[in-house]
């Protein structure tokens, strides 16, 4: 029944007296462009922590090609097929641009401590072909020029075009881009959005965490919105951008409305 | 995009790190040198009657294998541990348990052989061992592991000076009255044959202490060359990760217990290998020779020349064993004039209280160590203002009851 490429189920995860995603139902087919929205604190980050393993969802489940995730740690789910960048981007920082692509082949490629010691012709065979599939995902996201330059010694929309090329690395089925735009300029933006269709292009299915309205309208074909960890809104970008409760969840109500609710809630006037 | 970060690098200098295996000519000599020298020595100092140096030099040669076995769990790895004497221990004790009844077994013509079966025999106790031990432990960091290294480095050898099993000997140590290990394949041959004189003061014999001097330092070459190969390997950016970011890591697919367990597991290999050599090599062992001094020893060796730097711990090694043994030796030599026995070892024991100091002082002021490794020095000396500036962003609530779980 679930042709779900990835599909939630009253997921819900509490720290505490705080319920951080509160019965959460989504889900993202093959070959989409979903994004998440949601105020600050909404929840987002700690769904796409719940996705990847680092979290365990308190109640509710999440299937990944019909099985479930939930309990698996998160190299497992990794292998499974889900990538993701992280929102304070976590590139490995002392390691060059390419070899932390390279990490990304890590769980597709196989040379253990023996081939590794000795060098043994497969190791050598192998670390070649990682080398070259790096390079291959370097290009992809235009970073070819700077393989050899320090992660932290790129700027910053590079860094995160590095951190989404070293997801692709792994042959990942959904990626999933904790706010790829944040800390972007408009010309970086732009080419953001393009690089996002291509990833699609190339079979990945997308699944975005964004900021900014604009690249959330544009590449999106549907979105949901989280508010305080509860999905208040569903829908392509029209139906949402028109959504009463989406509105409110970012901009708050307008003083009219906030008066009568005042009112329905009995709240006296004093 | 391509020009547009070309634009935004302008003034930033490549650092190719990708070349860092190659040699440059000038790195070549200097390694050749150094093979020429470490040849060379042993033959002078024997010729001419300096022969301590010979023996202080051999015991360099096992503490730099001891140091670059820890080098792969401290330096690769990033784990702390405090009692990587216990794999010394391990193969030492094998040694004697393995080589004493091997020797027996091979009889009269085969028997010199035994250290050379014993020898991987040992190592992959070792391994054995530290798996055992790793497969509980890995999941702790930083100062747990090292208090639970500490704890396992102190377990052994207290197991030792107590006879356990009724096998150690306790801390008379083995082997016990009336068992030997083996003479080595070939002293025989080497001490009838290669010997000769120059001139009036030059007299070379081919001695014991020379055999192991060449074993030793053979050993060294083989575990340089092997652990060199780790560098720029898969599992040795796995390890790179793990220390860098260990959820970023997790997130790539990167198994980091099974990635911590092969650096401990391939660490306790060379604790084995230079356990047994220590072995062979003094024909004695008791619990004395692995206190955890002995462990800190190492961890300072690693430490002061460099986290996973092969010439930082070649060059740890030569300060720490090394320059202290030279004293001593010089003290008995009676280079200094007459010193009693007491004053040498009092002279020699202050080195710890030295040694904590300089700790101290190269935590301080040279973090990365004497020669560290380019990587190191960087994730040391926080070349990457950039990132973590962007770590301050706000994470949420879980994000924090995630790191604190995961320290502990």
């Amino acid at each position: 029944m679930t042709s779900h490429l990835m599909e939630a189920r009253g997921a819900t995860i509490r720290f505490g007296g705080l319920t951080a995603v509160d019965n959460v139902d989504m889900y993202v087919d093959v070959g989409e462009i979903v994004a998440l929205i949601g105020p600050n604190g909404a929840g987002k980050t700690t769904y796409f922590n719940m996705l990847t393993g680092i979290y365990k969802p308190t109640e509710g489940d999440i299937l990944f090609n019909g099985a479930s995730i939930v309990g698996k740690a998160p190299h497992v789910i990794a292998r499974q097929g889900i990538s993701r960048t992280f929102q304070n981007i976590r590139l490995f920082p002392a390691l060059s641009a390419i070899e932390n692509v390279m990490i990304g082949r890590h769980m597709r490629t196989k040379t253990g401590a023996l081939g590794a010691l000795f060098k043994t012709p497969p190791a050598r065979k192998e670390e070649q072909q990682i080398q070259a599939d790096a390079e291959k995902w370097l290009a992809f996201v235009g970073l070819s020029g700077v393989a050899n330059e320090l992660a932290s010694s790129l700027p910053y929309g590079a860094q995160r075009r590095l951190e989404i090329a070293r997801a692709l690395a792994t042959e990942p089925q959904l990626i999933c881009l904790d706010e790829p735009a944040a800390g972007m300029n408009p010309q970086e933006t732009a080419e953001l959005n393009l690089l996002v269709g291509r990833i699609r292009d190339a079979g990945v299915t997308v699944f975005l965490i964004e900021h900014d309205m604009k690249v959330v309208m544009e590449i999106a074909e549907r979105i949901y919105v989280l508010d305080f960890g509860k999905l208040i809104a569903q829908g392509t970008p029209r139906e949402v951008q028109n959504n009463p409760a989406v509105i409110e969840a970012y901009l708050g109500l307008g003083a009219d409305a906030l008066m009568a609710k005042h009112l329905d809630e009995g709240g006296d006037d004093a | 995009m391509r020009e547009l970060i070309a634009e935004r690098l302008k003034g930033v200098t490549a650092k190719p790190l990708f070349t860092a295996g190659k040699m440059t000519a000038a790195q070549k000599i200097g390694i050749a040198l150094l093979v020429a020298a470490v040849i060379v020595a042993p033959i002078l100092f024997q010729g001419f009657g300096q022969l301590f140096m010979i023996r202080i030099i051999a015991v360099i040669g096992l503490y730099i294998i001891l140091a670059l076995g820890l080098n792969i769990v401290v330096g690769y790895a990033g784990l702390l541990d405090f009692g990587r004497i216990a794999f010394y221990a391990v193969g030492a004790y094998v040694a004697m348990w393995v080589g004493i009844p091997l020797a027996g077994l091979l009889g009269e013509t085969l028997e010199g052989w035994s250290y050379f079966l014993v020898l991987p025999i040992g190592g992959l106790v070792a391994c054995v061992v530290g798996l055992l031990l790793g497969l509980p432990v890995m999941r702790l960091r930083g100062d747990y592991l090292a208090i639970v290294t500490l704890g396992f480095g102190e377990i052994v050898r207290i197991c030792l000076t107590n006879n356990i099993f009724g096998i150690t000997n306790g801390a008379a140590g083995l082997p016990g009255s009336g068992d030997s290990l083996a003479a080595p394949a070939g002293l025989a041959w080497l001490r009838r044959n290669v010997h000769f004189t120059i001139g009036n003061n030059f007299e070379f014999t081919f001695t014991s202490n020379i055999y192991w001097y060449f074993v030793i330092f053979a050993l060294v070459a083989l575990s340089i060359l092997v652990i060199r190969n780790l560098d720029n390997s898969r599992l040795g950016r796995s390890w790179a990760a793990v220390r860098e970011d260990e959820v970023a890591a997790q997130a790539m697919g990167v198994n980091t217990t099974v990635a911590k367990l092969y650096a401990f597991v391939i660490g306790a290999f060379f604790g084995g290998i230079a356990g047994v050599t220590f072995s062979y090599f003094q024909a004695f062992v008791s619990p004395e020779s692995f206190t955890f001094l002995e462990s800190v020893l190492v961890l300072a060796i690693v430490v002061i020349g460099g986290m996973g730097s092969i010439p930082g711990v070649i060059f740890g090694a030569l300060a720490i064993q090394g320059i202290p043994e030279f004293i001593r030796g010089f003290a008995s030599a009676g280079w200094f004039g007459n010193l009693s026995a007491e004053t040498v070892s009092a002279i020699s024991n202050y080195r710890y209280l030295v040694f904590g100091a300089l700790m101290v002082f190269m935590m301080a002021v040279r973090p990365q160590g004497l020669i560290p490794q380019t990587r190191r020095a960087r994730e040391l000396l926080g070349e990457y203002d950039a990132i973590d500036g962007h770590e301050l962003d706000a994470r949420e609530p879980g994000d924090r009851a995630n790191s604190t779980r995961g320290r502990a």
